[in-house]
């Protein structure tokens, strides 16, 4: 399967630096390196950087400025007042909102992982007839887009709808498919002397998967945590339609009432985007080394 | 004892033979078949159910609490009001111009940031950046930068004495300024899977060509272009499958407006699911369903037709 290969490898292969080219240093390919670079970075100022300015700017600005939507620096820098203003708003709501949007993400992660794993590990191991019509109800389930309506139905039925758990089964089923995709594709870099092996030890078979198996998924676990957790944690439309109301919010429904609630508020609208912000970045850098950790490692490469 | 053991299927007629049934039946469970019932569990209950369901509730009229059959009225209402039309012909164009973008920016993105090139570390950064910010945040954002009268972008064209159009007040321009600032988001994900299959490229392809004294776009044509081919399916199949269903970036920055012209199929679910209509809802899904199937079926078998021919 090409389409899992590419994404498995994306984050490994891509932060190595391609093999050291060792021509001499012509004018041209100087002009390349130099040349394009500096032209390169001031685009990607203009394209990326301003943008991230302007919300720093805006979230430090007085709601009369901010209102502006200008694009100037703030006469006085409230960073901090409107920081605590966020966070104070409707006693603290906003704290509950990300703990929420935090339970979530690792409740439905999690979920994902253990649960794709296995049915990739077996998909890809084990050979039966059933095979043909799993491959094809995973790629269905990866293409078809989720009938919102009647999933809001089935857990009114059984009493999880407008719950925080019921969000997060939703969450955790519509990223299935793309996650047993990926494990189905890198398990099968694992030799399967491996699995012999165990076995010989005296290994069962759950402890041959969730003690050796699963361990050498760490670079496509972390692959997929990456993927899904900030999927998740930004998604904004499941929440709209399995959390109305604001019982147990997550952090993009507020974001998003800010904007018709406040609208003179310019500036705590942006603070909001800001912190929102922090949750997936600190998760990125924090597994960023992990990827590169996991992949020079060497341990699963077949 | 190994022999009682071997657990793969690849194991020699041999021995298959020679094994009792007890070691038959140890073989088989080495990888049950129960691993994939919790997977499967939520997949009937949370997918499979609601799926099959909205074919029924479609054809009816719904408030969760009553149930009235009433044909395919749902259906001919769809199309028979301009706004939902405009909303399923809005649907592909989202779809193709946001996926067109991706690959074409992707690659290009890839291609200059897997060669030598000054502050890579950091272009690689930032293009990745805005796929950790949350979609709605970015909506704002851009809502706010392209605001038509105070925005600074219009700010600075109007400096050049430029024409300064209403990027999402504008009805001609709203659907494709949100389907720039898709791209924009989305770009970084593009470049990230474009980088891993030039660099799974051997490098003495390269070198064989540069001998032969093929020029840089020769090179491409020939070399990354076609080899390249993998990723290029992946992120033309990702970014259809996301493009196609989009909601939050549209809701964010336009919710459908001005009037309707930048709905797409999935705003028109939503409103039509607040105004209460659940079965004209239902059936707006249904319709999404169909328009994924008949655009993603056909463009996945070209691209494994394509993958065949090398």
């Amino acid at each position: 399967m090409t389409l899992t290969e590419a994404v498995t490898t994306a984050g490994s292969r891509g932060t190595r630096a391609p093999k050291a080219d060792r021509r001499p240093m012509t004018f041209r390919r100087w002009m390349r390196k130099y040349a394009v670079g500096i032209i390169a970075i001031l685009v990607s100022i203009v394209v990326f950087i301003v943008p991230f300015v302007f919300v720093v700017l805006q979230a430090a600005k007085d709601p009369r400025e901010a209102g502006l939507v200008q694009f100037s620096l703030p006469t006085e820098w409230r960073l901090w007042e409107n920081f605590v203003d966020v966070v104070s708003a409707n006693d603290y709501n906003f704290l509950l909102a990300m703990l929420n949007s935090i339970v979530l993400t690792v409740a439905s992660v999690a979920i994902m992982v253990v649960f794709a794993a296995m049915v990739g590990y077996v998909l890809q191991r084990k050979r039966s007839k059933l095979n043909a019509y799993i491959n094809f109800l995973v790629l269905a389930a990866l293409i078809v887009p989720p009938a919102v309506l009647p999933t809001i139905w089935v857990p009114q039925g059984v009493g999880l709808f407008k719950t925080l758990p019921g969000l997060i089964l939703v969450e955790a089923t519509f990223g299935l498919a793309f996650c047993i995709l990926l494990f189905r594709a890198f398990v099968a870099t694992i030799p399967k002397e491996l699995d012999e092996a165990a076995i010989i030890d005296g290994a069962g078979p759950i402890r041959l998967f969730f003690g050796v198996v699963l361990p050498l998924l760490k670079p496509v676990i972390v692959t997929v945590v990456v993927v899904q957790a900030v999927a998740v944690f930004s998604n904004f439309q499941n929440p709209l339609y399995f959390l109305p109301g604001s019982d147990t919010p997550t952090v993009q429904l507020p974001l998003y009432n800010y904007q018709s609630q406040t609208v003179s508020q310019f500036n705590l609208l942006f603070m909001y985007v800001l912190l929102v912000t922090i949750p997936p970045l600190i998760m990125y850098i924090f597994f960023n080394r992990q990827i590169v950790a996991g992949m020079t490692s060497g341990a699963v490469k077949g | 004892m190994t022999t009682a053991v071997a657990p793969t299927g690849a194991a020699p007629p041999a021995t298959r033979t020679s094994k009792t049934p007890k070691g038959r039946k140890g073989m088989k469970s080495v990888y049950p078949s129960w691993f994939y019932i919790p997977a499967a569990v939520l997949f009937l209950i949370f997918f499979a159910v609601p799926t099959f369901s909205s074919f029924y509730f479609s054809l009816t009229r719904w408030t969760l609490f009553d149930v009235q059959f009433i044909g395919l009225d749902n259906f001919i209402q769809f199309f028979q009001e301009p706004q939902l039309v405009t909303a399923f012909t809005n649907t592909f164009i989202y779809g193709f111009v946001t996926s067109a973008a991706k690959v074409v920016l992707g690659l290009a993105l890839a291609l200059l940031l897997t060669g030598p090139i000054l502050g890579r570390g950091y272009l690689r950064g930032v293009i990745f950046f805005p796929v950790l910010v949350s979609t709605i945040g970015i909506g704002f954002t851009f809502k706010a930068l392209l605001d038509p009268f105070h925005g600074i972008v219009n700010n600075v064209l109007g400096f050049l004495n430029l024409p300064q159009p209403g990027w999402y007040t504008d009805p001609g321009l709203a659907l494709l300024t949100v389907a720039a600032v898709d791209v924009w988001k989305g770009v970084g994900i593009a470049t990230l899977i474009f980088m891993a299959g030039i660099v799974a490229i051997p490098h003495e392809y390269f070198e064989a060509a540069r001998m032969d004294g093929a020029g840089a776009w020769s090179v491409f044509r020939n070399i990354t272009l076609p080899l390249v081919q993998p990723a290029t399916a992946t992120v033309i199949i990702l970014s259809l499958i996301g493009g196609l269903r989009s909601f939050d970036l549209i809701w964010a920055i336009t919710k459908g407006g001005p009037g309707f012209t930048s709905d797409v199929i999935a705003s028109v679910i939503y409103k039509q699911y607040q105004a209460g209509f659940f079965g004209l809802s239902t059936a707006g899904n249904v319709i999404l369903f169909v328009v994924v199937i008949a655009v993603m079926v056909p463009v996945s078998i070209f691209l494994n037709r394509k993958q065949d021919e090398l």
